[in-house]
């Protein structure tokens, strides 16, 4: 419950600290929080190049096994021809 | 030096032209769901109370359930193939589009949890559609254990295909039909805010009908992986079996 309220007290501030600087930065804010500072800093597309990494890993051990699973349905096949 | 650039061209064209012409669908399913964590994470939604940034779950967490839906449609589509025909082909199908779908329905779940642990402050909450999935799911894994008690194979496909169509209805009515009869916490019922509210968001709309086609396919894909090992294994073990 305190981290709840410490990270709600933490973005108040950001809210107000936006506020005040908000003649330089102009948000299609209408109240509700979004992640507009991390998007800004940028570290959006750290998370997407991870995601994006660890898919290409599972994609890949799924070819993989496709071609597995092909040659042994090729060898079963000639097994009974 | 000539032969092995002959022979490689030659590996390369074959193994290209397969993918492109029998595998064309596992690259547009990898390029449709490469496409849904980019553009889910980097573009454009609605600013709405109590979802915030966790709306870009839609991409994720409802497009597992929309595998889960499909693939529970394949396995009651071949069980009823089965009745009909009692072919064993059938009831691997059927077999496996269950035990597939649950596994997505297992990763419905969890994200869901996490995401309600976050938001409501509770992993589970006594909600019609929650509990309704839940249900589902029981139901579903009573199908797998019916199929573990009966040694008699035939017996085992028959009555598991009576049992699935069974299960197949339930869950229509767990999951789609009665959470809409009543109130629930659950976006988009009852009021709460979700993507179905803010229909005319093209943004979201963009992304969210590639990911499910591109989840439908990679759900597809890993479903007919164990159907063609299920298929060698009974090959194997049946030399008399035909298709």
């Amino acid at each position: 419950m305190g981290k709840i309220n410490k990270i709600s007290v933490h973005s108040h501030f950001l809210r107000i600290a936006l506020l005040v600087m908000s003649p330089l930065l102009i948000f299609a804010d209408n109240g509700i929080e979004m992640a507009d500072t991390f998007r800004q800093d940028g570290k959006i597309y750290v998370v997407v190049t991870v995601m994006l990494l660890i898919f290409a890993g599972l994609i890949a051990y799924l070819f993989y096994v496709d071609r597995k699973v092909s040659k042994l349905e090729k060898s079963v096949h000639a097994e009974k021809m | 030096m000539a032969v092995i650039h002959r022979v490689c061209r030659t590996f390369a064209q074959r193994n290209i032209a397969m993918i492109l012409k029998r595998d064309w669908w596992k690259l547009l399913a990898v390029f449709l769901v490469g496409y849904t964590i980019v553009a889910g994470l980097l573009g454009e939604v609605p600013r709405l109370p109590i979802l915030n940034e966790t709306i870009r779950n839609l991409y994720f967490h409802v497009t597992m359930w929309f595998v889960m839906l499909l693939l529970f449609t394949i396995s009651v589509v071949s069980s009823i193939a089965y009745l009909a025909t009692e072919k064993p082909l059938w009831d691997i199908r059927a077999e496996t589009g269950v035990k597939v779908g649950m596994v997505t329905a297992t990763l419905g779940i969890i994200t869901g949890m996490v995401w309600a642990n976050f938001t409501w402050g509770k992993p589970w909450v006594n909600d019609p559609k929650l509990n309704g999935a839940a249900v589902s799911f029981l139901g579903y894994a009573a199908y797998i254990i019916l199929r573990q008690s009966i040694d008699d194979t035939e017996k085992k496909a028959r009555i598991s295909a009576v049992y699935n169509i069974f299960a197949f209805v339930m869950m229509i009515v767990f999951i789609q039909v009665l959470p809409r009869l009543t109130d629930s916490l659950h976006p988009g019922n009852g009021g709460n805010p979700a993507f179905s509210s803010y229909d005319l968001d093209s943004n979201m709309r963009s992304v969210f009908y590639p990911a499910v086609i591109g989840w439908f396919l990679i759900g597809y894909w890993f479903y007919s992986l164990q159907v063609r090992l299920k298929k060698i294994k009974l090959q194997l073990e049946d030399a008399s079996w035909e298709k």
